[in-house]
Formats: structure tokens, C-alpha cells, sequence
């Protein structure tokens, strides 16, 4: 995906060690980029469905946080029955409960992409007005149900035995929960290169995302390939809302309107449509939020904005834009 | 005559021209005919969101831009006149200089985002306003050396507009003409010149511009028409209305703060006002926000007394909680947009056609 | 005359609301050229992405082999044996030479020796054959849109103004490229204003006016009728040369 333009790449070390003589300590410096990458994978894990549907049919779904919540949901219902396993003191048993909640997440995700898909979308196609408005109500409804099916107070996500706490490598501390979030990130991350580099049906997608009509023209059907990515990105949302959830270590409906916001502000710098540029776009939201956290907690989120427009008046398009017809 | 003051934009439909009389009279009236604080907050509040959302309308229904930063302007609106009045005394001058900086720093912050993301598309747009607002609504609940965090400010208003103030010791009509009377009066007077003031706007040739690069921003453009400059104008007027409306309800509310200025709730009543009434038409503004808020009002009770009457039934007594009555507005919402995409206003005007 | 391959009866075609064909009526023959010609406007582009499926006829027939395929889904008109080269080329800057030739491919991988039969005319796509498209020349860029096209055999391939703004040399490969086509029989529909490329190659002289056909006649008999060249294109001096 990334092909030949590394300039953008040079930022992630350059605001990390632009952050360096601000915090001073290089052990808390540590701790936050480590931490900072953690976070960025989970935007990167929610965000990547969003940007390559957008590339590919030109829908932005605004009920996205509707998923990251209702996956949340879903893992926390998964994870009730297995008590046990969660308290056991095993990474098997943990790691396996976890696993089948974080598939349930997804699954429960996927079909209702599906069906969103189906009954919000579809009408409204090419009509992007209509679709932002639309989207907007599937997601005021999606929060509503959450508060019918579960209740709207706020529910505890406890992490399993083995992955809380952290472990101390010299003075610096991580959370073992981060490492799996960050490991879980890059397997994400590989697997969708792979996908999108190595199979006729990434070939497909990235051909799309370029020009569906020509695709259409070759004797495709986009419409197929554009469900199967809404679902593989609803899925992703599922798996990316549970992991922010344990990640809280708490849940509430709200969670989905929570990182939206960053979400869109990664896949606009990162160019509506690109994968590559959604990855670097999640690390460099993920640092900004974890260092300015740290200096100025109560501009964090501005930081971010500030973020998206340096980086927008450096490339108009973002870090990584999508060729267009 | 009235043709003029509506800028030759009649009703055209009968019930629709019968609706908006009952509403001008009830809302002109309110003091005299409502007795009890939540009739003549409800009245209030409907003033205020009728500004709010014709201007919003301008916007989304006349110019085809989405906008999630409505309430971010709102909010300035409140912030401005709310802060001055605490900060620097409860006096007319403060009033007005916060109102001044508040119109000034919307106007500004409008035109920096619409230059900036204006020229890309529409959905750029939504996301972009989405950040910001956020960042905002964020930012004003954590500076709370300034803004009061997440509590807000309450100040006192100008002495005029307290309720212990009398203009004059007789009731007049069986109603004791309070400040809050004479606060009332400023806001529904206010309410309706900027009402009709955006009726001026949309049917101006300014207006007729909007509309067609709405309808077709290419061909606009081709015309000659920069559309950027257009849209950029459209989303400053829109926002110096915003911003004027936050700061009628700081006056009215006497308090100003997050919840009831930048929430994001607020942003989705607004778009739920705007599409039900019937976008592209101010009328629309009118009706939808009388019924939105009459609706969250007294429907809400109507919502408890149901669910409580189906207790015994699964789910459905969650489903018909109070608390829940977003999730009807979002389906009517949803089909609204699916099947009513010009609102009331619309059907109202299309049955009589 | 040779049998038609594919018929136009009647089609009007809107975008928007404009209307650009107003009734076309024309037939391609199995296994010739025919060249549709027409000033900028006439609706050339229209016709060919009204039968590719791109926009949708609004009345009349548009019939391939028989069967209707007026208003079917684009893919399926690929899939019955169309191929596509539009004028703006279409070639997915973002994948390689080698990806666009994999996905032209409907039957698997591209054959070994038909790929070599393609190389002859335009090698630059072997020299390129692992870099991303996005940095071809638009020459080779429009030999890698025509070599999708014929990456596999089709029965009727569609081309958009494929010498437009490219450089002679290029333009002979193409020409033998096409002319060895021809002898395979296959039919081909070329959308074309450079009238000497038209003439070298087509068999049947089409020519639109303002959404309508105004003109059909052999490509020999329309080379001779100098006064129909200048009354219906326009050609009496640049293309004259």
C-alpha cells in the first residue's frame, strides 16, 4: 500500500522525539509512546473498515460508533458466563475467553453491518447528504437500543487475571494489556496488507477504492465486494470497540461517540480511502493524545485538531491520498 | 404588506399558514395565557429554537452543507453573554461587549473552517465540523477557571431582567409584568426579527444562489459563481444567527454551560427539528422546533404513564421509558429522511398543490 | 453484409437531465471495425457507455448477439463478452502492470503466449510489467487499457479515442495491434476523431450529429465522398494533410 512516499513516515519518530525534551523523563516518555501505540492500533483496528468503504463506494457511515459500542456490548455479555476463565489464574483460559469474545464481538458486528447496510444505506446511495443524515439516525437509534438492552449506567470490563498489571523491563513499565492490544493491531495490520496485496479480492478492493467503474467494466460486481468490506469493517469495529472497552476497563454507551472522533480525524489525515495512511494516521493521533495527555491533559483533544491541520495544509489530502478517476 | 414582511415567501398552504398564526399567538401571548415557570420556559425555549434551527436550515436545507458545529456557535453565543455578565457585572455594557466578542469569534472561527474545508466535499465537511465541535465542547468543560467546567455559570442579569424587578405595580391583564415578563418579550421580539430576517436572507438573490449550487455545484460554479466564497458566506450567517440564539437563551436561562449549550444531544435535536419541519424551508424551523420541544416536553409524561402501565410485559417497558423517547425520534427521523425528505412543511405544501 | 454482431434500436439515453441520444439506431457487423465519427458532443462516448451499461437506456433496444442487454448491470455485459476502453483510459494507477492484466483476466491467470503476442506490439508493458501503473506514460498507460481489453479473446471490444494526444510512433503499434485483431475476427466499435487512424483501420463509417446517427456508409465510400467529410466532420484542413 505504502509505495515509495516514506516522507510521511518520518513523522511518528519526529513528534516522538519532538515530545522527548517536553516530558523529560525518559521513562514516562517510554511508558506514553508505548502506550500511544497501543491506543493507535485500536483506532487503527476501528478506523480501517470506515476508510476503505469510504474509498470504495464513497459512504461515509456516521452509526460507525454504533458498532464500536454494540461490540463492546456483545464482548461484555460473552465474557459474563466465563467468570471463570477470566479469573483463572492461566493466559490459556484468559486469552480463550477473551478470543471467543472478541469473535462473538465481531460476528454480532458483522451481521448487523450487514443488515445496516441493507436498510439504511442502500436507499441512499451517491446521495451524501441524505447518507450523513441517515447514518446519523441509524446511530442516535443504535445508542438508544444499547440503553434498552442493557441499561445506560455504566458497566464494569474487567481485565482477565493474567494480562492486568505490567511488567517491568529495567525502570520502564507496560501494561501487558497494551502489548496484546498492540499485537493484536499488527496482525490486523499484516493481515490486511497481505489481503489487499497478495489476493485477486484485495486486488479487487484496491482497484475499487481507484475507479469501481472500470472494475464494473471488467466484469465485476463492486455491490458484492462493497458489502463484504462494510461487514469486514463493522467486524473490525466490533473487535475494536471490545478492545477499547477492556482497555478502559469500563463501558457505557457513549463509548462509540467517544472515539469516533478521533476516528475521523485519522482517516482524514490519512486520506479518505488509504489502509497505509489510516495506520500512520492512528499511531500519530494515538502519540499526540498520549504525550499532550500527559503535558496538558485538557487540551488533548484540541492537540489532535492542530494535528489534522498542519498535516492538512502539508498535503490537502492527506498523508497518503487515494488516486481518484 | 404581509407579503413584504414574509419577503414573498407565503406559507402556501392553509393548515401550514393556520399552524404558524397559532404558534405567533400563543408564543406573543405566552406570559398572559400560561401560568406556572415550565409553560413560559417551554415558550422561551421554542423562541430560541426557532432561531437556532432556521439557521441551521440555511445551512443544510438551502445551502446542502452538513454541519456538526451548530451548538459549537450556540455555545459561543451563551459563553459570550454568560461570561461578561459574571465576569464583569451584571450591566448592559457587559451584555453587549460579550455579545460583540461572541459574534466576532464565531464569525471567525466560521469563516476559518469554511475556507479551510469548504472546498473539499460534503462529507469532509461533516467530520471536520464533528472534531471541532468536539474539541470545543471539551475544551469548555476542562478550562473551568474560565467556563466553569461542567458546571457552568449561573450570573445575575441586568437589574431590568430579574424577576423581583416590577415595570409597573398594577397586573396588567391579571399578569404582574415581572423582569422575566420583559425578558420573555426580549427574546420572542428577538426571535422573530431573526426569524424574518432569514426569510429575507433565503429568498434574496444570495439565497437563490445558495440554492443552486445546492442543486448543482458544478453547473454554479460554471455560471461563474464561486461557490466557495457563497458557502463560506452561508456558514458565517449561519453561525452569527447561532450564535445570536445561544445568547437570547443565556439571557433567558440566566446560566450558561455545556449541557444545555455544546452537548452533541443538542446538535442531533437540532438536525431532528430541521428534518422533520422540513428542510429548506424556514417555515420548516418553526413547526419543527414547536413540536420537537412540545413533543419532549409533555410526551415524556405521556412515555412514563405508558411504561409504567406495561410493567409486566418483557422489554416493552424499557422500550417506552421516558428516557427513551430519542430512540422514536431517531426512527421517525430515519423514515422521515427516507420518505418525508421535505417535512412537514413539505407535505403540507405538496397536498395543497 | 456480414451479420450484426451487436444492434442499437431506438436507444435514448439521459444524464441527468439532459438528453443525449435521441434515438440511435446503427449495427455492428461480426467481425469488422466500425468507427463511430462525430464532432465533440454528438454523443459518441454516450453510445459506448450506454452499451457498456454505464448509464441506462431510457427507451429502445440495445441487443448483443441476439439477446437484449439494454439496461443490464454493467458486469454482466463485461461477463457476456464486452470489453471496455474508455477515453480517460481507466487504469489503476495504484496497482501494477502486471495486477491490471491479472484482474482484465476473467478465466484465471493471463495466458502465457497471448501475453507475449501483446509485449510484440507494446513492450513497454514486459519492461513495466512489477511497477505500479500510476507511473506510465499516458501512451503507455492507453496500451495497458488496450491490453486488458485483449488480454483474453472478446467478442466485441469497445474503444474510446485511443490516439488522443498520443504520439505517432505509439499510434503505428497500434494500428498493427489492431489489425492483427481484426484478423482474428474480432469485431471492434472505435470511437474516434483522428480521421487517418478511422480510415486505416475501420470497415463501416458511423457518424453521429447531435444524439442521433446521421451517416452510415463503408469506410472506402466515405474516403471518397469528401463532401460528407466536410459537410458532417468538419474535416477539410487539419486532418487533410
Amino acid at each position: 500500500m505504502v509505495r515509495s512516499d516514506y516522507l510521511p513516515l518520518l513523522l511518528v519518530p519526529a513528534l516522538a522525539f519532538l515530545a522527548l525534551p517536553l516530558i523529560g523523563n525518559p521513562t514516562t516518555w517510554v511508558t506514553l509512546t508505548i502506550a500511544a501505540l497501543a491506543m493507535g492500533m485500536m483506532i487503527f483496528v476501528i478506523s480501517s473498515g470506515l476508510t476503505l468503504v469510504f474509498g470504495l463506494m464513497d459512504v461515509l457511515n456516521f452509526g460507525h460508533g454504533a458498532f464500536i459500542a454494540i461490540g463492546a456490548y456483545l464482548a461484555m455479555t460473552t465474557l459474563l458466563p466465563m467468570a471463570g476463565w477470566m479469573q483463572a489464574d492461566s493466559l490459556t483460559l484468559n486469552l480463550a475467553a477473551l478470543g471467543l469474545a472478541m469473535l462473538v464481538a465481531m460476528a454480532g458486528t458483522g451481521l448487523l453491518g450487514w443488515a445496516f447496510e441493507r436498510v439504511i444505506i442502500m436507499p441512499v446511495y451517491g446521495q451524501h447528504l441524505k447518507q450523513i443524515l441517515i447514518t446519523t439516525g441509524g446511530l442516535i437509534v443504535a445508542e438508544q437500543l444499547i440503553h434498552v438492552f442493557w441499561g445506560g449506567d455504566q458497566k464494569p470490563m474487567a481485565l482477565p487475571t493474567a494480562l492486568r498489571g505490567a511488567i517491568t523491563i529495567g525502570d520502564v513499565a507496560i501494561e501487558k494489556f497494551r502489548l496484546l492490544a498492540v499485537a493484536i493491531g499488527l496482525v490486523v495490520f499484516f493481515a490486511m496488507s497481505l489481503i489487499l496485496n497478495r489476493t485477486k479480492l484485495g486486488l479487487l478492493i484496491r482497484a475499487g477504492v481507484e475507479n469501481g467503474e472500470m472494475v464494473e467494466a471488467l466484469g465485476y460486481r463492486i455491490r458484492r465486494l462493497f458489502v463484504a468490506v462494510f461487514v469486514a469493517g463493522s467486524a473490525l469495529a466490533g473487535l475494536g470497540g471490545t478492545m477499547w472497552a477492556l482497555y478502559r476497563e469500563t463501558l457505557t454507551a457513549g463509548i462509540g461517540s467517544e472515539v469516533i472522533v478521533l476516528v475521523f480525524i485519522v482517516i482524514i489525515i490519512g486520506g479518505l480511502g488509504s489502509v497505509g495512511g489510516c495506520f500512520l494516521g492512528a499511531i500519530l493521533v494515538a502519540q499526540m493524545a498520549n504525550y499532550t495527555g500527559y503535558l496538558a491533559p485538557k487540551v488533548a483533544l484540541a492537540s489532535n485538531i492542530l494535528l489534522m491541520v498542519i498535516i492538512l495544509m502539508w498535503r490537502p489530502q492527506g498523508l497518503y491520498p487515494v488516486a481518484k478517476r | 404588506m404581509i407579503n413584504a414582511v414574509l419577503s414573498g415567501d407565503l406559507p402556501r398552504s392553509r393548515v401550514l399558514s393556520a399552524a404558524l398564526v397559532v404558534i405567533l399567538v400563543v408564543l406573543a401571548s405566552a406570559p398572559f395565557i400560561f401560568d406556572g415557570a415550565q409553560a413560559i420556559n417551554t415558550s422561551a425555549k421554542i423562541c430560541v429554537f426557532i432561531v437556532l434551527v432556521a439557521s441551521y436550515d440555511l445551512l443544510l436545507g438551502y445551502t446542502g452543507i452538513v454541519s456538526f458545529a451548530h451548538t459549537m456557535f450556540y455555545g459561543i453565543g451563551g459563553y459570550g453573554v454568560g461570561l461578561a455578565l459574571y465576569g464583569w457585572g451584571a450591566t448592559w455594557s457587559s451584555a453587549a461587549t460579550g455579545l460583540v466578542l461572541a459574534l466576532a469569534a464565531g464569525i471567525v472561527l466560521a469563516l476559518v473552517i469554511g475556507l479551510f474545508s469548504l472546498r473539499v466535499r460534503a462529507i469532509f465537511y461533516a467530520m471536520v465540523t464533528l472534531a471541532v465541535a468536539s474539541a470545543f465542547a471539551i475544551l469548555a468543560g476542562q478550562l473551568s477557571d474560565i467556563t466553569g467546567g461542567e458546571d457552568g455559570r449561573s450570573f445575575r442579569v441586568p437589574e431590568l431582567l430579574r424577576p423581583g424587578f416590577r415595570l409597573i405595580d398594577a397586573p396588567v391583564l391579571g399578569t404582574q409584568i415581572t423582569g422575566r415578563v420583559i425578558a420573555y418579550y426580549i427574546v420572542f421580539v428577538s426571535a422573530l426579527v431573526l426569524f424574518l430576517a432569514g426569510l429575507r436572507i433565503v429568498n434574496s438573490p444570495f439565497g437563490r444562489v445558495l440554492q443552486a449550487i445546492r442543486e448543482n455545484d458544478f453547473r454554479a460554479e460554471a455560471l461563474g459563481y464561486r461557490t466557495v466564497y457563497y458557502r463560506t458566506a452561508a456558514n458565517c450567517l449561519a453561525a452569527g444567527m447561532a450564535v445570536l440564539a445561544g445568547a437570547l437563551n443565556a439571557l433567558w436561562l440566566r446560566y450558561t454551560g455545556p449541557d444545555t449549550t455544546l452537548s452533541f444531544a443538542i446538535m442531533l435535536d437540532i438536525l431532528l427539528m430541521v428534518v422533520i419541519g422540513g428542510m429548506g424551508t424556514m417555515y420548516g424551523a418553526v413547526l419543527g422546533a414547536t413540536l420537537f420541544i412540545v413533543a419532549q416536553n409533555y410526551l415524556q409524561k405521556l412515555m412514563g404513564t405508558a411504561s409504567k402501565a406495561t410493567e409486566a410485559l418483557p422489554l416493552l417497558p424499557n422500550l417506552l421509558h421516558p428516557d427513551r423517547w430519542l430512540l422514536w425520534l431517531g426512527i421517525l427521523f430515519v423514515l422521515s429522511v427516507y420518505f418525508f425528505p421535505t417535512g412537514i412543511v413539505g407535505k403540507l405544501r405538496q397536498r395543497r398543490g | 453484409m456480414a451479420e450484426a454482431l451487436l444492434t442499437l434500436e431506438g436507444v435514448h439515453t439521459y444524464i441527468g437531465q439532459y438528453h443525449i441520444l435521441q434515438g440511435v439506431d446503427f449495427t455492428v457487423p461480426r467481425g469488422t471495425m466500425t468507427v463511430l465519427l462525430g464532432r465533440n458532443g454528438a454523443g459518441k462516448t454516450t453510445t459506448l457507455r450506454t452499451i457498456m451499461g454505464l448509464w441506462k437506456p431510457s427507451r429502445g433496444k440495445v441487443i448483443f448477439d441476439g439477446a437484449e442487454i439494454g439496461g443490464r448491470a454493467t458486469p454482466d455485459i463485461a461477463l457476456a463478452g464486452i470489453a471496455y476502453v474508455p477515453e480517460s483510459m481507466g487504469v489503476f494507477a495504484d496497482l501494477t502492470v502486471r495486477e491490471n492484466m491479472v484482474l482484465a483476466a476473467q478465466k484465471g491467470a493471463p495466458d502465457a503466449a497471448r501475453l507475449e503476442w501483446i509485449f510484440g506490439f507494446f513492450p513497454a508493458l514486459k519492461r513495466f510489467w512489477t511497477h505500479p501503473a500510476g507511473v506510465l506514460s499516458g501512451g503507455q498507460k492507453q496500451m495497458l487499457s488496450i491490453a486488458r481489453a485483449v488480454v483474453e479473446p472478446r467478442r466485441l471490444i469497445l474503444i474510446d479515442e485511443p490516439t488522443k494526444g498520443i504520439a505517432p510512433a505509439i499510434i503505428e503499434n497500434m494500428i498493427r495491434a489492431f489489425t492483427e485483431l481484426k484478423r482474428d475476427e474480432t469485431t471492434i466499435l472505435l470511437v474516434e476523431q483522428n480521421f487517418r487512424f478511422a480510415q486505416a483501420l475501420g470497415d463501416w463509417a458511423v457518424v453521429m450529429d447531435d444524439g442521433r446517427i446521421v451517416h452510415r456508409e463503408t469506410m472506402a465510400e466515405l474516403s471518397a465522398d469528401t463532401a460528407t467529410q466536410t459537410r458532417l466532420l468538419g474535416l477539410s484542413l487539419e486532418t487533410h494533410g
